[in-house]
């Protein structure tokens, strides 16, 4: 059972994308990750509307005070199991907002984070090894 | 009916509905977005994608939404499958060469038809509104409004076959799903003549409809509204939901087949059936969203006169 729910996860990991604030060139690379030239529907990577489908989170930018609650809501509401991507040095540990006012911190003060992709933006070959090498350290 | 469904029939019936259409809906499921994905010059999924998806989903953690209806929202996705399974049962069982006969039906079973397949809008709207969730609730009007659009051109394409036949032969045999298919055994499809055309176009963009594919995607919107009427549904009610589609997009065209082409008597209907996939999925690909009011008109002022026309056709005999 273990193994079939395992398998089932590798699969088919279906992202969400939570933006929150963001310089924007994250998000553009994540959508680059879904165009032809990358094309991760070949490993069962679908960009899915809501949460509640979603067995992964590609979290990006600083959180803020204003995003923090909004991103705790939202990893409330992700059914688990459910991997947390941290993508872009932002998100890993806060980049040059680092000691900005309204910045509460990277990501895993507040959520479990599965995976750091540093870059800035990163490259689409990192984010594709990272999300692999989360995957197979379940 | 005792004959209808008795002894080894029933085995069958029960392996056909409950693995058979599943299973071949998924694959089906497979061959869309592999062909989508040819269409966009990507590589797409590998085979068993569907499968896989379908066994996460069952796996996961399943949500019911605070405040939500919580049997309702559980049980509407039951009632979509249910309903599936027993228009496969019909479908096959008074249609297929093996078993059929003008009499292995009964009365008035495309009517019933009709009913079962509104199950399935009816699950998702039933279940969307019981989510308790502001985007369900505007994914499941516009279910709502999608489906009265395209019921009326539906049943006004299938009063085609049914006057025919009506015409023709006995007035009991053209609310016959056998009937009709016995009828085109003898006489030839209805597809070979202008009102059948007319009816066959009609019933492709309902199918396209019912389906939730592309140009009528309207009521789960994902860029729009989040997936609409599925917003709330995590784990295993919405593969639930999946493989109702999946079911869906079996029988839809096997019932295009079955009262406009000929019946599911020979080996050509699986030729038949795979023509009408490529068109339903390419047919996707090419176009962009409607908006609901556009669906809505699509369908009431140029499908609608049309299929009044097809049935106009076919009582005068063409
Ligand atoms: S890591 Fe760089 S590209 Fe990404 S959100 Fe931060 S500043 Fe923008």
């Amino acid at each position: 059972m273990k193994d079939l729910r395992l398998w089932g996860l590798k699969k088919s990991p279906w992202v969400y994308h939570v933006a929150a604030a963001s310089c924007n060139n994250c998000d553009i690379e994540i959508l680059e990750l879904l165009t032809p030239r990358y094309d991760v529907e070949r490993f069962g990577v679908v960009l899915v509307g809501s949460p509640r489908h979603a067995d992964a989170l590609l979290v990006t930018g600083v959180i803020n005070r204003k995003s923090l609650p909004r991103v705790l809501e939202v990893y409330e509401q992700t059914p688990k199991p459910c991997l947390v991507i941290a993508i872009g040095t932002c998100a890993c540990n806060c980049h040059i907002f680092r000691n900005s006012y309204n910045a509460v911190g990277p990501y895993d003060k507040h959520i479990p984070v599965h995976a750091y992709i540093p870059g800035c933006p990163p490259k689409p070959e990192a984010m594709i090894m990272g999300v692999v090498k989360a995957l197979s350290k379940l | 009916m005792s004959s209808f469904l008795s002894g080894w029939r029933l085995v069958i019936a029960f392996i056909g509905t409950l693995i058979v259409v599943p299973v071949a809906g998924l694959i089906l499921n497979w061959v869309d977005r592999f062909v989508s994905a040819r269409v966009q010059w990507r590589k797409g999924p590998p085979f068993y994608q569907p499968f896989a998806d379908i066994l996460k989903l069952l796996l996961k953690q399943t949500i019911v939404p605070q405040g939500a209806s919580r049997t309702v929202f559980l049980l509407s996705p039951l009632v979509g499958i249910a309903g599936m399974s027993l228009v496969a049962l019909l479908l096959f069982f008074s249609n297929t060469g093996l078993v059929v006969a003008q009499k292995t039906s009964f009365i008035g079973d495309i009517i019933v038809l009709l009913y079962l397949l509104a199950l399935v809008p009816l699950s998702f709207i039933v279940g969307a509104s019981a989510s308790r969730n502001p985007v369900a609730a505007v994914g499941a009007s516009r279910e709502m409004t999608l489906y009265l659009g395209y019921e009326l051109p539906f049943v006004l394409a299938l009063l085609v076959p049914i006057v025919k036949v009506a015409q023709r032969w006995d007035v009991a045999s053209a609310l016959r799903i056998g009937g009709l298919v016995a009828y085109q055994q003898q006489y030839g499809p209805f597809l070979y003549s202008v009102s059948g055309v007319i009816a066959a176009v009609i019933i492709l963009f309902t199918i396209q409809a019912k389906l939730g594919y592309v140009p009528f995607d309207i009521p789960e919107a994902e860029q729009e509204i989040m997936s609409g009427v599925l917003v709330e549904y995590s784990g295993a009610p919405l593969a639930a939901f999946r493989i109702t589609r999946a079911m869906m997009f079996v029988l839809l065209p096997l019932l295009l087949i079955t009262v406009l082409w000929g019946g599911i008597t020979d080996w050509w209907a699986i030729l038949k059936f795979l023509l009408i996939v490529v068109l339903v999925v390419l047919m996707k690909n090419t176009n962009p969203r409607l908006r609901i009011d556009q669906a809505l008109g699509f369908f009431w002022f140029i499908l609608a006169p049309l299929g009044i026309i097809a049935v106009v056709l076919a009582f005068i005999g063409l």
